[in-house]
């Protein structure tokens, strides 16, 4: 969808503020809403492009007047509400009101474990790719409702296969609930002067990792 | 609640609708565990590992290490994923690493415009900067304004490579090597290797800024 967090080429937001000998967290709750967040991932109700989608698929207004853990606040209630697991109504009563489903539960002693397993995206693929490095490509126009990870600035525009990186689940049809339909992922190269015309740097290039479909040949 | 927009973290005077949220958390948390989803010991054991084990020291290890042996160097512009596996990092949000070596005429930045991507096992969690909107929406169109917003200079020749991760492709910047660190052991050398240097926007410290 087109959202407020499909940021790149925006203007107006100022200048980047590092913050010296920045903490891990900010507060307390940072560090519960970071831990709650990745805990709910193991009863695997839903995978990570759904976790994604549930957290920028909210009005601009609401998107950039939340700090980044609210937005992941947000995000986790949703996912717990939509699957039954948790209610609004519970968190804002704090009372227990839905039975409790029976999912599997990060235990402690688990952690270590289900962090270096990671969740891997690549995937075996029979088919050839259909990009070679080198090749000219055009990331496609499209606007679709629902999550995609190709973004604004470069659609339309023409790039340069530099990277291959064998097929990955496909995050458009994996938000949606409608398989991992894995495809060959490219990394694409354009540079400053065909993205921002006369604006841009041509000494700049910039690149998006870009899904097979994304891309037509130009 | 401030902005993120405006302001890149919460500050102890944002007395009440800071608590607010801290409430909503805690209220969330209470009944996870009430409902038996989550288990307290686990949510510790997450915390800790990010807030004591997983860190940009480990991303300074495995460029310590590039710089100082040509072999391991070759092995992690190859195929970086098992080459930082060697020194046993790996797994959460560091899954597919490629790891993208700064020259001379090339200056490599990394950034995620949709969302907060970031090289987790070998960086820890990214800082607030990084997740916010200035960053993300700067990076791609004016890298070397980024740069000047933190007071890096390039030669002026220098051409910037920006990489938006969009996928689960995770970039890792190897900083040039300063000089005047011949025979410094890796130790010594992981000490010049900050965090921003392997994002692509600060460099490597000279060994005069050493601590």
């Amino acid at each position: 969808m087109d959202g407020a967090h499909d940021m790149g080429g925006l203007q107006g937001f100022g200048p980047v503020q590092p913050e010296l000998n920045e903490p891990v967290f900010h507060s307390e709750w940072e560090r519960r809403m970071l831990a709650l967040t990745l805990a709910m991932g193991k009863p695997g109700q839903w995978n990570i492009d759904m976790g994604r989608f549930a957290r920028e698929n909210r009005s601009p207004r609401d998107y950039l007047n939340k700090t980044y853990y609210e937005i992941w606040l947000a995000g986790l209630e949703q996912l717990m509400a939509e699957r039954g697991l948790v209610s609004l109504d519970e968190i804002e009563t704090g009372k227990v009101k839905l039975p409790r489903k029976d999912v599997p539960v990060l235990k402690a002693g688990e952690v270590d474990a289900m962090l270096r397993r990671g969740g891997p995206s690549a995937r075996e693929t029979s088919e050839p790719a259909r990009f070679a490095i080198g090749d000219r490509v055009r990331a496609r126009v499209m606007a679709p409702m629902s999550h995609t990870r190709l973004p604004r600035y470069v659609r339309g525009h023409v790039g340069t296969i530099e990277l291959l990186h064998g097929a990955h689940v496909f995050p458009d049809s994996n938000a949606m609930g409608k398989g991992e339909a894995p495809q060959w992922l490219y990394t694409v190269t354009f540079d400053g002067h065909e993205l921002w015309g006369d604006d841009g740097d041509p000494s700049v290039m910039i690149s998006v990792d870009a899904w097979d479909s994304y891309l037509e040949p130009a | 609640m401030e902005a993120m927009t405006e302001h890149h973290h919460h500050h102890d005077h944002d007395h009440s609708e800071l608590s607010e949220t801290e409430l909503r958390v805690r209220a969330l948390e209470s009944i996870l565990v009430e409902k038996g989803y989550v288990d307290p010991a686990a949510l510790d054991e997450l915390i800790q590992t990010y807030e004591t084990k997983v860190g940009p020291r480990n991303g300074a290890r495995v460029i310590a290490r590039a710089w100082s042996d040509p072999a391991y160097h070759a092995r992690l512009m190859a195929d970086a994923t098992p080459a930082i596996a060697e020194l046993g990092y790996g797994g959460r949000q560091g899954e597919h690493i490629v790891a993208v070596a700064n020259t001379p005429e090339l200056h490599n930045m990394v950034v995620c415009t949709l969302c907060s991507c970031y090289p987790w096992s070998v960086l820890g969690l990214p800082p607030v900067w990084y997740k916010a909107a200035p960053y993300r929406s700067k990076a791609v169109r004016d890298p070397r304004g980024v740069l000047d917003d933190f007071g890096v200079a390039l030669p002026k020749d220098a051409k910037i490579k920006v990489w938006d991760s969009t996928a689960e492709i995770r970039y890792l910047v190897v900083p040039m090597r300063p000089a005047g660190t011949e025979g410094w052991s890796e130790e010594q050398l992981a000490d010049l290797v900050t965090r921003d240097s392997m994002i692509g926007t600060g460099l490597a410290k000279q060994p005069v800024e050493a601590a």
